[in-house]
């Protein structure tokens, strides 16, 4: 087994893919994103609940794709739960320095999210650990009603 | 012999096949790139579909041009034009002999079976499609055999219909009937499915077209390098074909069209290299093919295509074809037998590749993994999202062979296949 593999697909994130966490559907959501990834076919169906001061009191998913959009989804959606607005744009800022930037020192504040880097060894594959971050980029844009993201700009 | 059984003599090519005796590993020697590693494996190459790698036939071909004929074409009086342009007609000439073309005329030199769609659909279709005329196309059909003729019914007001695909991975014939009818005025389908492997009865389907009064586009981009092919056995107005998937360079590919019907179509893009005269209101144009190949064209990759021909035809299509249907047939007979995996197309002919699904993991995640051993696949759609929704599936992985793969090479996939069970389940 190459180390990059082992890295890429850490114990964690094949548990993630397998049993995604806060995987389900959100009666109440406030705004509801299909992401897509049309180079993959990776979809994230992403229902978000903002709390009164803005902040993400809820948020749950439903898709299907590779293990490391799913993953990252799921990952994601533990992390955010809770956060204010300005919390997830810091976060995004960093999941996307962790995934891309091969010298950046991964920030403490991403926790369990770390597990993710190997992602950057894998370029092509980027785009399957930012769909979900995307998706609830759009959400925060939106504010309300239902939207689409794909990680291809039409 | 009825029409139908020569049909199939002429779409599977087996009035020519031989018994290989062919040595396949002495072939491959003759493919440098497969001296690579990958990851520090054995390089395993399978996705010829996409491209096939060169021999060095081809890129010495594509040196010799270069350092010793290099010129332009069809303008120059000296001699190095002389050569360039009578290597580059020579390339023409040897093009359609291979495809069994009645004359080099009815050969247009295009960057590839992508823009040999987009000049039909944006010549003949111009002309001759109007507001209610049909083109008739199939579901298994690559984007670049669909995408044209939807911008074609877009601007035209003509209509789409589409041939089904059954379960087994076949066109539903059955249908032919209500979907040919007079309205339809072209019908453009592939040959061979670049996901399924399906092996399309292209004689028949042109003989059914041509009673009806539509024209018939065969997209033998899956096929011209892999069997043998003769587009006056199998009846069709138009081929269209890549270079870089029968071991030719990229950038270079071929039109092929009846010549009556070229001559009937008007120029594509204007320029150089496709008028008679040209004065500052108007101009004349030549007659096919250089009508349709306006500016420099792509000289060298022209010779390296007639390299690749050359190439191909010293092993023989038959012996090809014979070799890959064994790969691709023992391949789809492995996989069936790997639990968890579902396989697309048909059990008895196919091309040369395998398109299937595992449940231990997602295409891309398999292809990841597989490349981490030194195996290349193709992962995802396959320009075919048409097709995958058809099927349920939002891409599968795709192991697509040459001549110059190998049975051990398919034993290697399998077990690499097994790792990756294991490892994501």
């Amino acid at each position: 087994m190459s180390p990059e593999i082992e890295e890429l697909y850490q114990e964690v994130i094949l548990d993630h893919s397998r049993r995604p966490r806060n995987f389900g559907e959100l009666p109440d959501a406030a705004v509801l994103v299909h992401g897509d990834n049309p180079a993959c076919g990776d979809e994230i169906h992403l229902a978000v609940k903002f709390d009164p001061a803005g902040g993400l009191e809820d948020i749950k998913f439903t898709g299907h794709g590779c293990a490391i959009s799913q993953a990252s989804a799921s990952l994601m959606t533990m992390k955010l739960k809770g956060k204010s607005r300005v919390e997830v744009t810091e976060m995004l800022r960093a999941f996307h320095d962790l995934v891309t930037k091969e010298t950046s020192e991964s920030p403490k504040t991403l926790g369990d999210l770390r597990v993710m880097q190997g992602v950057r060894k894998f370029p092509q594959r980027v785009k399957c650990a930012m769909l979900a971050w995307r998706a609830v980029q759009q959400a925060f844009e939106q504010g309300s009603g239902e939207t689409t993201v794909s990680t291809e700009p039409a | 012999m009825n029409w139908r059984a020569s049909a199939r003599v002429a779409d599977y090519g087996v009035h020519k096949f031989a018994a290989s005796r062919v040595d396949w590993h002495t072939i491959r020697e003759d493919f440098p790139i497969l001296r690579e590693q990958a990851h520090g494996h054995p390089l395993i190459y399978f996705d010829s579909a996409a491209t096939s790698q060169k021999p060095r036939a081809v890129i010495d071909a594509l040196r010799n041009f270069y350092e010793h004929n290099n010129a332009n074409v069809h303008r120059g009086l000296h001699t190095l034009s002389s050569r360039a342009t009578e290597a580059y007609e020579q390339a023409r000439q040897r093009v359609a002999e291979y495809i069994g073309a009645a004359s080099a005329q009815e050969i247009i030199f295009t960057r590839g079976t992508t823009e040999s769609v987009n000049l039909v659909a944006q010549t003949w279709g111009e002309k001759f499609v109007r507001k209610g005329d049909v083109i008739l196309l199939t579901v298994m059909e690559h984007h670049s055999n669909l995408v044209p003729w939807q911008l074609l019914a877009e601007r035209t007001g003509a209509r789409l219909r589409f041939v089904p695909v059954l379960d087994d991975g076949t066109l539903d014939l059955d249908q032919l009937p209500s979907l040919l009818t007079p309205e339809v005025k072209l019908f453009a389908f592939t040959h061979i499915s670049n996901s399924l492997g399906t092996i399309n009865p292209v004689a028949e389907l042109c003989a059914k077209a041509r009673a009806v009064g539509a024209l018939t586009l065969v997209d033998a981009a899956q096929s011209v390098g892999h069997m043998p092919l003769d587009v006056q056995e199998l009846g069709c107005d138009f081929l269209a074909f890549s270079g870089h998937k029968m071991c030719g360079p990229t950038g270079i590919g071929a039109l092929y069209g009846r010549a009556e019907i070229l001559d009937s179509m008007p120029p594509w893009h204007g320029g150089g290299e496709m008028i008679v005269s040209v004065t500052v209101e108007n101009s004349t144009f030549k007659k096919a093919p250089h009508r349709f190949e306006a500016g420099t064209p792509n000289i060298a990759g022209a010779i390296g295509l007639a390299a690749a021909i050359d190439y191909i035809e010293s092993i023989g299509r038959s012996a090809i074809l014979e070799h890959d249907s064994e790969l691709a047939r023992y391949a789809a007979e492995r996989l069936t037998a790997l639990p968890g995996t579902r396989i697309f197309g048909p059990r008895a002919e196919r091309g040369a590749l395998v398109g299937f699904v595992m449940d231990a993991a997602h295409p891309h995640d398999l292809t990841t993994f597989a490349d981490q051993y030194g195996l290349a696949m193709r992962g995802g759609h396959h320009c075919n999202q048409p097709l995958m929704r058809r099927f349920g599936v939002s891409g599968t992985t795709r192991a697509s062979f040459y001549f110059y793969n190998m049975m051990e090479e398919i034993d290697r996939m399998m077990e690499i296949l097994h790792a990756a069970v294991r490892f994501f389940s």
